[in-house]
């Protein structure tokens, strides 16, 4: 009888098993034929119906990396030329008789894109900290309506907002530089920094810094070798969601951003006018893009509940 | 009225110095002055530009361009016919798209919480991957999966020859199948979250009194997990409600764009340029948000008692 009983379970645990598999399968494609689609060649990504099968080529990662133009027929490359040039420019030719002339916009916008994520995250890590121990340790006046207003600003749709905000900055003449986009993901990330730092410096017993104070610390001693070290794992969780969220961002970067400071998100679907016809191209932009976030997604994937709850669910 | 002793002494503490307190200011200002130039004056200025008629594209020259008018925007707003569409277009959006993230997100979390084995981690790992892209990226990644020509979906799901992205019939479907291929794995994150809260005993006392797989459910798992799952709730609605960046990626602000009220509003604040209009419309959605949050937080609040 028991026997039979765990055969049973034994079953239907294989076959939910089997359905997980399934769906995570099923829920990669997108992604999969994105990859696919950023290794096919030229001629490959040509084909209707797309094909599964293909010889892997990078070209098309070359291809969104540079400016290219066509060569005119009557000024076709010799083969003496064709011999000189480099792998890259050999591969580009062979693909779509296409000569590289210089670098594309993708590497300056990708630039863009770090410079200004790591620059937010670290104003926000900074500024989040110091007021999320300030909100932790110290008996403030209105304190909860304080923190339910920080809170309360991370709300606002940014669509919302975005006129008054673009009307300030344009008043600043600053429409297209990357201390704008900086200061506005700072103030949209620093809401979420109090509230989910809060949580863990709370998780700090307040004794440690007590002992080290009666020892003779001063407060912000005691804040710089006594909390400072014990939160590096919160501080560290907190710092990879407000690269993601600055990463990612697009509507304020749509707006506020132009030659100069433009990021991915906001050139990428700009550009797929251009790319239009290229689809490998195009695959091979969004593909490069989306790794840090992936990266850092499965860095994260711990403190990940707790994150997308602003602390409130700790697990 | 306080006795906890502990918070006591920090509060002693706290009070012992000036020092303290000019460390406080320092340690706490910082925030509270970015959020209130940032985010506050915005939305104030935003508020005073709704009762005008101003236009960014002009010169300012106050009493001219802006001009105040009054409720006039609002009014015009309100009774726009053409404005019911996109209301209706965007709460269709809002049902169906967090619809079905919730029964995914949630039949998805309730296979998981059911079996261990090997690989289950990286398998989850897997399915949260969408939920941190960019939305944007997210969209023109699906763009290229719809294409009639070039993309995969239709070829998969042997549909022929449907365009997702710019036949007004299927765009907003588009968006939507995009949207919850993303947001998903927000809900399931969740449910796992207060599934593996609820105490294996109560199953086990069930277990003994023999009770059906369906009363344990509806008994034992729902009214646990009933609180996290409004949260996501929650957070998923007030989020479709104000979606922009998929569409913009997958469909562009063009006419054939479904009619979202979001996407209105940039077209109205940025490409024809009327500004006050914009306010005004930006103001009705926050109403708007704010006042079915505040219904579900209600909701939560009795749910927590």
């Amino acid at each position: 009888m028991g026997e039979i009983v765990k055969k049973k379970r034994n079953i239907r645990r294989y076959f939910v098993i089997f359905i997980i598999v399934i769906l995570t399968v099923v829920y990669m494609v997108p992604l999969l034929y994105i990859v696919n689609t950023s290794f096919k060649s030229w001629s490959d990504v040509q084909q209707v119906p797309p094909t599964f099968t293909f010889k892997p080529s990078i070209a098309a990662y070359i291809r969104i990396f540079t400016a290219r133009v066509v060569y005119s027929s009557g000024n076709q490359p010799t083969q003496e030329e064709i011999d000189q040039m480099k792998w890259y420019e050999r591969l580009v030719y062979e693909e779509t008789g296409e000569k590289i002339v210089r670098m594309g916009d993708l590497p300056r916008r990708y630039l863009n894109s770090v410079v200004i994520a790591v620059a937010s995250t670290v104003l926000t890590i900074i500024l989040g900290t110091i007021a999320a121990y300030g909100f932790s340790r110290f008996k403030i006046r209105g304190k909860d309506d304080l923190l339910f207003f920080i809170l309360s600003t991370r709300m606002l749709p940014p669509v919302v907002v975005i006129i008054p905000v673009f009307l300030m900055f344009r008043t600043l003449n600053m429409t297209d530089s990357h201390l704008t986009l900086i200061l506005l993901y700072t103030a949209f990330n620093v809401s979420f920094a109090v509230w989910v730092l809060k949580g863990f410096i709370d998780e700090i017993p307040i004794e440690y810094e007590e002992a080290a104070m009666v020892d003779g610390y001063t407060r912000f001693q005691a804040f710089r070798k006594i909390v400072l070290p014990q939160a590096t794992t919160g501080i560290a969780a907190t710092a990879v969601f407000c690269f993601i969220f600055a990463w990612n961002e697009y509507a304020f970067a749509l707006v506020l951003s132009r030659r100069v400071s433009q990021t991915v998100p906001a050139w990428l679907p700009y550009q797929m006018g251009v790319l239009g016809y290229d689809w490998a191209a195009a695959a091979a932009g969004t593909f490069l893009f989306l790794i840090p976030a992936m990266i850092f997604t499965i860095i994260l994937r711990n403190h990940l509940v707790r994150g997308i709850t602003f602390g409130a669910i700790r697990k | 009225m306080n006795n906890n002793p502990r918070k006591k002494r920090a509060e002693n503490m706290a009070y012992r110095s000036m020092k303290d307190t000019t460390l406080l200011r320092i340690f706490v200002l910082p925030v509270i002055i970015l959020l209130i130039v940032m985010n506050v004056f915005p939305l104030f200025w935003s508020l005073v530009l709704s009762f005008s008629d101003y236009s960014a594209k002009k010169t300012t020259n106050w009493g001219v361009n802006p001009e105040m008018i009054g409720t006039e925007n609002y009014s015009q707003i309100l009774s726009d016919p053409k404005m019911w569409n996109r209301f209706i277009t965007t709460a269709k959006f809002v049902l169906l798209s967090v619809g079905l993230q919730m029964i995914l997100g949630f039949g998805i979390a309730l296979l998981l919480h059911q079996v261990k084995f090997f690989g289950k981690g990286f398998l989850t790992t897997l399915l949260i991957l969408p939920m941190t892209m960019s939305p944007v990226i997210v969209g023109i990644m699906w763009k290229l999966f719809y294409n009639p020509n070039y993309g995969m979906f239709n070829m998969l799901l042997g549909l022929g020859k449907i365009d997702w992205t710019t036949d007004p019939n299927f765009n907003l479907f588009g968006v939507v199948i995009a949207d919850v291929w993303m947001w998903t794995p927000f809900v399931m994150l969740l449910s796992i979250a207060g599934l593996s809260a609820v105490p294996q005993y109560l199953y086990e006392a069930a277990e003994i009194d023999r009770a059906s797989w369906w009363y344990k459910f509806s008994r034992i798992t729902m009214p646990m997990v009933y609180p996290l799952l409004l949260v996501a709730l929650i957070f998923r609605t007030m989020e479709a409600f104000k979606i922009f960046d998929v569409v913009m990626g997958i469909t562009g602000r063009g006419t054939t764009a479904p009619q979202l009220l979001s996407m209105y509003l940039y077209n109205v604040g940025f490409v024809t340029w009327q500004t006050s209009y914009g306010s005004a419309l930006g103001y009705i959605m926050l109403i708007m948000i704010i006042a079915i949050t505040s219904i579900f937080i209600k909701y939560l609040n009795r749910a927590k008692q």
